[in-house]
């Protein structure tokens, strides 16, 4: 009964997820306005059926800047949890191999990571580099590996013991070649929820970040950039604050609840 | 058990300087130093005068021999300077200090008050309308920008209601207040930043209640429990939450980082003159003293709060502490 119910919500996520990302993609054909043209004379307009989000302080239609917004939000979410499992998967695969001196070395480097305010040090980075989106993902990316690497690392020394490995071994595979055609494929299932709760997590930083006025600069419009400009109208104009706000509440909620799903489905225990 | 503590203690040093050398290099290897504003980018300053600063500062050195400079310092408490109005950095920190260990502490006991009974409940119902409510109740606060939160309800609560303040911790007449009016003041402007706080951290807490109760429920002595008859509140709460409340030890211990780090944008929007406050300042003016001093102090606070997780997980489960007596 709840399997059905829970299969209900994660097919809504996955539908949710992929109606933005195909809005992302065809952006320039599902918008109704240019996402940075100014007009000055259709300032802070409410919802209406020519601007269906209505328009910001500069008169630029607000719907058009959330759909650009998704490409690059969604951008920072996808390619920093991309550069988190790079980074998480080779150090928690090597240190789960060779273990010893090298596994104990890279361990503390995790456990220095982990108790490591990150948002802090996110924010020294990019205030000193510069805000631009590469370096938000880079960073967001660099300082969430940990949790990848763990999970690997324990997942590669259950699964080094396997009669396959040895098999792979005898045959004079080298480490390198086990490690990445016989191990990680094996061990990437739990990695795979840790990845999707990352991606909603890199958006909810961006637009934090952008709350500091260190996220995405405009005039590139992101989630987080949006809805900043709505902070200092939110008296007299909620729809500059209410919809982007709501867009990354859904997006980010939707790819927690796939993770979520995808948790329950893949550790059985949690089920019975 | 004193013994245990003790290791505990010494493992936490290599990975507080480990810490302290990540941010030196970070910071320092940075393009542009403190000094650019008074001297690089003022064209009045010599070359000769520019490097006179840069030295008095130490940064003609290599950096190994300015993390040492640090370490040395550090050691005796000595935070130096800031770059900006040359006051300790320590006294700086020790200002903002008290209001946003009080937000953050409040914030994670409410979040315990309020997450560990929805964890419980939903175990127990697991399946039922409550249990499916309160899944998507935490993942909204888990899923929602904390400053979008904290932005509607400071128009909804604060403006449209008028029932909390917006901003600060103290009215502007606080100084004529009784003691009691004095706490009683602060309270009311906490209310909405703790709050909002608490709601984002819930989902942690009361969905590893929730999954770790469900875990223990299906064990064994559970059954057995139930066979010879125990009531179900016996069952429930002197048998099951005992052991269900283990892995939530350690999962609140790993959520300081992330409490400490939002510190930064609830007192940014709730304009409170915190800790988190004074990092956004000092980042923004490169002031790499400060900088060092907050980064540690958040290091520190971090770790007491992994360190004490760790002791009461080992209190409450004697099976740690023999295990790593006994392989050590």
């Amino acid at each position: 009964m709840t399997a059905i119910l829970r299969k209900k919500t994660f097919i809504a996520s996955i539908a949710f997820i992929g109606g933005m990302l195909v809005l992302a993609l065809f952006a320039p054909f599902v918008t109704t306005h240019d996402p940075s043209r100014i007009d000055t004379s259709a300032v802070l307009i409410p919802p209406s059926s020519h601007h269906i989000c209505g328009t910001d302080t500069l008169g630029r239609d607000i719907y058009s800047r959330i759909v650009y917004g998704g490409r690059i939000s969604l951008s920072i979410g996808f390619i920093a949890v991309g550069i988190s499992l790079l980074i998480g998967i080779c150090v928690g695969s090597v240190a789960g191999y060779y273990g010893g001196l090298m596994d104990s070395m890279l361990m503390r480097v995790v456990d220095i990571m982990l108790c490591f305010p990150t948002f802090f040090l996110i924010l020294a980075v990019i205030a000193f580099l510069e805000p631009s989106i590469f370096n938000i993902m880079a960073v967001i990316g660099a300082t969430s590996w940990m949790g990848v690497a763990r999970l690997i690392r324990a997942e590669v020394m259950t699964l080094k013991e396997r009669d396959y490995v040895a098999a792979a071994k005898v045959m004079g595979g080298h480490d390198a070649w086990i490690i990445i055609r016989h191990l990680i494929p094996n061990a990437i299932g739990p990695v795979l929820v840790s990845a999707t709760l990352g991606i909603g997590g890199a958006i909810l930083v961006e637009s934090a970040l952008s709350f500091l006025g260190l996220g995405v600069q405009p005039p590139i419009p992101s989630w987080g950039n949006i809805l900043m400009d709505g902070k200092s109208t939110l008296g007299i104009a909620w729809w500059l604050t209410v919809f982007p706000g709501i867009c990354i509440l859904l997006t980010v909620l939707a790819y927690n609840l796939l993770g979520d799903g995808l948790r329950e489905y893949l550790d059985p225990r949690a089920n019975n | 058990m004193l013994s245990y503590i003790i290791r505990r203690l010494l493992g936490l040093v290599p990975v507080f300087f480990g810490i302290t050398l990540i941010s030196f290099f970070v910071i320092h290897l940075a393009p542009g130093k403190p000094t650019d504003a008074q001297a690089s980018l003022n064209p009045k300053v010599s070359y000769e005068a520019r490097m006179r600063l840069e030295k008095l500062c130490g940064f003609d050195k290599p950096i190994h021999v300015q993390y040492a400079g640090w370490l040395k310092r550090f050691v005796v408490f000595d935070f130096g300077r800031s770059y900006i109005d040359g006051r300790p950095v320590s006294q700086k920190i020790v200002e903002r200090l008290p209001i946003t260990l009080l937000i953050n502490t409040t914030s994670l006991l409410l979040i315990l008050v309020v997450g560990i009974p929805i964890g419980i409940a939903s175990a127990v119902r697991k399946g039922s309308g409550f249990d499916k409510g309160m899944t998507v109740l935490v993942f909204i606060g888990f899923s929602a920008p904390e400053f979008w939160l904290a932005l509607l309800a400071m128009s909804f609560f604060g403006i449209a209601l008028g029932w909390f303040p917006v901003s600060g911790i103290t009215s502007l007449d606080y100084d004529y207040y009784s003691v009691v009016g004095k706490a009683l003041d602060i309270a009311r402007h906490l209310v909405l930043p703790v709050a909002i706080a608490a709601f984002g951290g819930l989902a942690g807490i009361s969905r590893y209640m929730r999954s770790s109760m469900i875990n223990v429920l299906g064990q064994d002595f559970i059954r057995t429990a139930r066979a010879k008859g125990l009531t179900e509140y016996a069952v429930l709460y002197r048998h099951a939450l005992k052991n269900a409340l283990l892995p939530v030890i350690t999962i609140m211990g790993l959520s300081i980082p992330g409490l400490i780090g939002g510190s930064v944008i609830f007192e940014s929007i709730f304009s409170i003159p915190g800790m988190g406050r004074l990092f956004y300042e000092s980042v923004m003016a490169r002031d790499y003293t400060t900088i060092m001093g907050v980064l540690s102090v958040g290091a520190i606070l971090t770790l007491l709060g992994n360190f004490i997780a760790d002791v009461a997980y080992s209190y409450a489960d004697p099976r740690i502490r023999l295990s790593e007596a006994k392989g050590a």
